[in-house]
C-alpha cells in the first residue's frame, strides 16, 4: 500500500479545522490537506442556521452556513487539498493516518504535522443517567438540529428541553417558530449553562420557562416518549422528594453539555486533561506528541465560534512554524499552569518560557457566577497580574493576555496559578 | 400444517429453529416484536458462565455445563462473536472463602474444566484493578463474553435461510388443540401446527396456561445495568463475579466484546414482565455493591443504562417439560439459560424425537453464516473492500466505525431491519459512546431510502416507537 506524504494534515474541516490550515497556508506551508468526514466543510454550521456567528470576528451577524461560507471561500481561494467524506480510522504517534473514503478508497498519509480539528460531541442520556423507560423520542437536541434544519423534518409537537447549553436554547427557539410547544427548560444547577443572550432571546421571548435547580428524575413511555418527570433538586443536585410533577410530551431534548472529541488523540499517545476532557497543550498549541497541535472543540468547549476561528489561527501558525523549525518547543523553562480557586480549568495548560515569547494567551472557566471579581495571577507565590471583570459566568469562557513583561516575572520551575477573588 | 410451531424467537426459539432446521420438517416461527431478541435477549450479563452455580446433577448444571462446551463453535459458525475471558468468582472474607470452596465442589462434580481456589495474590495477579481487599477467588476458565442479539440474529437467519417460515409482528393470542393439530390464532392470521414449542419468554405461562394444566410461575425479575465507555480505566479481562451471601447474589463487572465495561444487575420483582425501565435506586444499589469488587470505577463515564427482566419462577430451574400433544414448554429460561442455549436446543430435539417426532436430515443444509465487519479487517482487507464496493469506505458510526456498506448488507440480510436498533443490532452502528447521537439520523435517512418509505415510518426499536413526524409545516406562522 502507497503511502502518501503531507507537510500538514488538518484532521476535521469544521471552523477550526478550516481556520488552522488557511493561517498553515498564509504562513508559507504549501502541502496542506484537510480531511473532512462530511460530504461538505463546515462542519456543525451548517445546520447552525440561526444568527449571531461572526459578531466578534467579522464584526457583523451571520448565519452558521455564512460563517463558514467565509472560510470555505479563503480555503478554495488557496492550494488547499480538501478531502470530503474522508474519516480518519487511526492517527498514530508517528504521525502515520489511516484513511478511508468512498472516492480514494482506504489509504496511509504521512502527515510531518498534524492539527487535530475534530470538534465535539454531545453528552447522551447515558452520561447523565437519567432514570426511566428507553423510547423513541428522546433525542440531543443537536440530532433534533440536524432533523429539522437539514431533513427538514417534524421531530415532536410537545417539548421539553433538558439542559440550558446552547443548541438546546436555539433548539427551544427554532421548534416554537416550527410550531411546537416547549413547555420548559429544566436545568440542574442553579444558574444556566449557555449564553445570557440566548436565554433571553431564545427562552424569555418566547415565554419559555427556564427551572433552574430541577431535572428530570424519570421518562414515561414504552414506544415515544409520554411523560417526563421534573423535580426541584437540593445543593447536592439531588431530586427533592414531593417536588416532582408529571410534564406529558412527546419529546425530550438533552442539551446536557459537549465532549470533546479525542479517540484519535487517545490512539496517537497524546496527553488529555481530564478537566477539558482535550489534550493537554503547550502555549502554541501544541500537543505532548511532537509535531501534534489541538484547536477548536477538540481543545476545549468554546461558546464562540469566533473564538474558534482565532485560536485555530494560532494553531495554524504553530504548525508552520514547526515545519519551519522556527519553534524549538523544547527549549525554555517548561511551567505549569494552575487553575486555581473559582477556576475550572486553563488552556494551555503548560507553557515553554521561550525569551522570544511576545505574549501568552490564557483560556479558562470560572466554576460559579459572580459579579466584581478579580483575576490574580501568581508566580512563585508573588502576584505577577490583575485582570478585572464587572460580571464572570461559567457559560462564558473568559480570555486574559499576559504580555511580554509580565512573562519575565515567571518564576523559572514554579507554577503559573490563576484564581478568582471578589474585587471589593 | 406445520410440523412444528415455535413460539418467540429471542435465544432460545432461535437456537431451537437454528437445531430444527437441519430436518426436513415445516416450521413455522411466531413473533410478536418486529424483530428478533427483543426480550429478556437483548438485556442481561451476556456471559457465557462455566456452571459451577446450578445444583450437582441437576438438568440445569448439564444443560449450563454442555451449553458452554459448545457455545464456541457455534458462534464461528454463524459469525458471532464469542470472547473466551474466564471467571471470578470474589472473595471478601472467611466465609465467602468457604463458599468458593463449596462451588468448586459442585463445579467439579457438574463436569466444569479447570476450576482453580487462587489466593488473594494470585488473584490480584489476573485482575489488578480489583479491590485490594479481596481474600482470593474461584477461576473458571471456560467462561465467556459473547453479544446475544448477535448469537440470536446469527441462528435466526440461518433457521430463515434454511426454511424456516419466520413471521414476525404475530402475536399469538389463542391457542388449542383441535382432533390432530394445534390452531394458533395471532391478531389477524391463523395457523395450524402438529406440534408446538413455547419459547415466549414473559410470554410463556399465559401461553401455558392455554395449552395445558398449570404448572410453574413466572417471577419477573428486573435488573439493572450500567454501561462504561470503552477505553476508560480501569479495565477488567474476567467476567468478576461475587459471591452469593446473605446480601443476595452479588453485582457482577465484565467486560463486552466491545471493550466496555459492563455492570450489574440488581433483582427485582415485578409485576409487569416488560417493565424494562431503570431507577435511582436501582442504578445506586448496583453502583455502590459494584465497587466492592472494583472499587475505581468511573460511572461518570456511563454511556447507557438499561436493565432487562429475567423470567424467574417459583423454583431455581427452567420449566422444560414435554406435555401430551406434542407441546413442548422451554420456559422460565433463567440465569443460565443465555450459556445453557445451545443444549437446550438439543435437549429440545431429544424430547420431540421421543415424543414421537420423526426427523430427517436435510441435503444440504448449512449451519453458517457470515458478515462483514470493516472495523475488524487488516488494512488490505479494507482496501480492496471498498475498492470493490465504496459504501464500505462511507462511514456512518463513527464511535464503532461502521460504514454504509454493512448497513446495507444488513438491509439485505434474511431478515429484514425495519428500525434503527435493529440494524444496531445486525451491524454495531449506534452502539458506542455517542449511542447513536451522531449516526441515528444518518441511518434513519438510508433505511428510509432503501426501503422506500417516508422517513416518519421510520421506527426506532419497536412498534410505535417512531422518531420523526413528517415534513416541517411551511405554513406555521407565529
Amino acid at each position: 500500500m502507497k503511502t502518501q506524504q503531507y507537510d500538514l494534515v488538518v484532521i476535521g474541516g469544521g471552523p477550526a479545522g478550516m481556520a488552522a490550515a488557511v493561517s498553515a497556508y498564509d504562513q508559507g506551508v504549501r502541502s496542506i490537506v484537510i480531511l473532512e468526514r462530511d460530504k461538505q466543510l463546515g462542519g456543525i454550521l451548517n445546520q447552525c442556521i440561526h444568527n449571531g456567528f461572526g459578531l466578534h470576528h467579522f464584526k457583523e451577524e451571520l448565519s452558521g452556513p455564512e460563517y463558514a461560507e467565509r472560510y470555505i471561500k479563503d480555503v478554495r481561494a488557496r492550494d488547499i487539498e480538501v478531502r470530503l467524506e474522508s474519516m480518519v480510522l487511526d492517527l498514530n504517534s508517528e504521525r502515520i493516518i489511516q484513511l478511508v473514503s468512498p472516492s480514494h478508497g482506504f489509504e496511509l498519509i504521512e502527515a510531518k504535522a498534524v492539527i487535530l480539528a475534530m470538534g465535539s460531541r454531545e453528552r447522551a442520556r447515558g452520561g447523565i443517567g437519567t432514570p426511566g423507560t428507553r423510547p423513541a423520542g428522546v433525542l440531543t437536541a443537536g440530532a433534533a438540529q440536524r432533523y429539522v434544519n437539514l431533513e427538514g423534518q417534524r421531530v415532536g409537537e410537545n417539548i421539553v428541553i433538558l439542559g440550558s447549553g446552547d443548541i438546546g436554547l436555539i433548539m427551544a427557539r427554532r421548534l416554537s417558530l416550527e410550531g411546537c410547544k416547549v413547555h420548559a427548560c429544566v436545568e440542574i444547577m442553579s444558574e444556566p449553562g449557555g449564553l445570557a443572550r440566548n436565554i433571553v432571546q431564545c427562552l424569555q421571548d418566547f415565554d419559555i420557562p427556564l427551572l433552574l435547580s430541577h431535572t428530570v428524575t424519570r421518562i414515561e413511555g414504552k414506544k415515544r416518549i409520554e411523560a417526563v418527570h421534573i423535580a426541584k433538586v437540593d445543593m447536592q443536585m439531588r431530586p427533592i422528594p414531593g417536588t416532582e410533577r408529571r410534564v406529558a410530551c412527546d419529546t425530550l431534548l438533552l442539551s446536557v453539555g459537549l465532549i470533546p472529541e479525542n479517540e484519535l488523540s487517545r490512539a496517537a499517545g497524546v496527553e488529555l486533561d481530564n478537566r477539558t476532557k482535550g489534550p493537554q497543550v503547550f502555549e502554541n498549541l501544541q500537543t505532548s506528541v511532537p509535531g501534534v497541535f489541538a484547536c477548536g472543540n477538540v481543545l476545549h468547549i468554546h461558546d464562540l465560534v469566533d473564538h474558534v476561528s482565532d485560536e485555530s489561527a494560532r494553531a495554524g501558525r504553530a504548525a508552520a512554524a514547526y515545519l519551519s523549525k522556527q519553534t524549538d518547543t523544547a527549549g525554555g523553562d517548561l511551567i505549569a499552569l494552575e487553575a486555581g480557586r473559582g477556576l475550572r480549568y486553563t488552556v494551555p495548560q503548560r507553557l515553554h518560557l521561550r525569551p522570544d515569547l511576545e505574549k501568552l494567551d490564557i483560556f479558562f472557566r470560572v466554576t460559579h457566577t459572580a459579579e466584581e471579581q478579580k483575576i490574580i495571577v501568581e508566580s512563585g507565590g508573588k502576584q505577577i497580574a490583575l485582570f478585572r471583570r464587572v460580571h464572570v459566568a461559567p457559560g462564558e469562557m473568559e480570555k486574559i493576555t499576559l504580555p511580554a513583561k509580565v512573562l519575565a516575572e515567571i518564576q523559572p520551575g514554579a507554577k503559573l496559578s490563576l484564581r478568582l477573588e471578589a474585587a471589593l | 400444517m406445520y410440523d412444528i410451531a415455535i413460539i418467540g424467537a429471542g435465544i432460545i426459539g432461535a437456537s431451537v429453529a437454528y437445531e430444527l432446521s437441519r430436518y426436513r420438517l415445516k416450521i413455522l416461527w411466531l413473533e410478536k416484536e418486529n424483530d428478533v431478541s427483543l426480550g429478556a435477549t437483548r438485556a442481561n450479563s451476556a456471559i457465557v458462565h462455566a456452571g459451577y452455580d446450578p445444583p450437582a446433577g441437576s438438568r440445569m448444571a448439564r444443560l449450563n455445563v454442555e451449553g458452554t462446551r459448545l457455545m464456541p463453535a457455534l458462534c464461528e459458525a454463524v459469525d458471532a462473536h464469542y470472547k473466551n475471558t474466564g471467571s471470578l468468582v470474589l472473595a471478601f472474607d472467611e466465609r465467602d472463602r468457604s463458599t468458593l470452596r463449596s462451588l468448586k465442589e459442585q463445579g467439579d462434580a457438574n463436569g466444569v474444566p479447570g476450576l482453580q481456589v487462587l489466593n488473594r495474590e494470585e488473584t490480584l495477579a489476573r485482575e489488578p484493578a480489583l479491590n485490594p481487599d479481596i481474600v482470593g477467588s474461584l477461576y473458571a476458565p471456560s467462561a465467556g463474553i459473547i453479544l446475544p442479539w448477535e448469537l440470536t440474529l446469527g441462528l435466526a437467519e440461518v433457521a430463515v435461510r434454511e426454511g424456516v417460515d419466520l413471521r414476525l409482528r404475530q402475536e399469538l393470542q389463542t391457542i388449542r388443540y383441535e382432533a390432530d393439530h394445534w390452531k394458533l390464532e395471532t391478531q389477524n392470521e391463523t395457523y395450524q401446527a402438529r406440534r408446538v414449542i413455547n419459547a415466549a419468554g414473559q410470554g410463556a405461562e399465559k401461553i401455558h396456561r392455554q395449552a395445558t394444566e398449570p404448572a410453574f410461575h413466572l417471577l419477573p425479575t428486573r435488573g439493572e445495568y450500567y454501561l462504561l465507555d470503552k477505553a476508560v480505566d480501569p479495565q477488567v479481562s474476567h467476567v468478576l463475579f461475587q459471591c452469593p451471601g446473605p446480601l443476595g447474589k452479588g453485582i457482577l463487572v465484565t467486560p463486552t466484546i466491545h471493550g466496555n465495561t459492563l455492570i450489574g444487575p440488581n433483582a427485582e420483582l415485578i409485576e409487569d414482565g416488560e417493565d424494562t425501565s431503570t431507577t435511582y435506586a436501582g442504578l445506586a444499589e448496583v453502583a455502590q455493591k459494584a465497587r466492592r469488587s472494583v472499587p475505581n470505577l468511573r460511572f461518570g463515564e456511563n454511556i447507557r443504562h438499561f436493565s432487562g427482566v429475567r423470567a424467574n419462577r417459583e423454583v431455581d430451574d427452567f420449566y422444560i417439560a414435554m406435555h401430551d400433544k406434542g407441546f413442548l414448554d422451554l420456559a422460565a429460561i433463567k440465569s443460565p439459560g443465555l450459556s445453557a442455549a445451545p443444549a437446550i436446543a438439543l435437549y429440545a430435539r431429544e424430547l420431540l424425537e421421543a415424543d414421537g417426532l420423526e426427523v430427517q436430515p436435510r441435503e444440504g443444509w448449512n449451519g453458517r453464516r457470515k458478515v462483514r465487519r470493516f472495523a475488524e479487517r487488516s488494512p488490505e482487507d479494507k482496501a480492496a473492500m471498498v475498492d470493490a464496493n465504496p459504501a464500505f469506505g462511507r462511514v456512518i458510526c463513527r464511535c464503532q466505525t461502521i460504514t454504509e456498506g454493512e448497513i446495507l448488507e444488513a438491509i439485505r440480510s434474511p431478515i429484514p431491519p425495519v428500525s434503527i436498533d435493529a440494524i444496531k443490532r445486525r451491524t454495531g452502528a449506534g452502539l458506542g459512546r455517542c449511542q447513536g447521537g451522531f449516526c441515528g439520523p444518518r441511518v434513519l435517512e438510508i433505511l428510509s431510502r432503501e426501503l422506500g418509505v417516508d422517513p416518519a415510518e421510520i421506527l426506532q426499536d419497536k412498534d410505535g416507537s417512531y422518531i420523526v413526524l413528517g415534513d416541517n409545516r411551511p405554513e406555521v406562522r407565529i
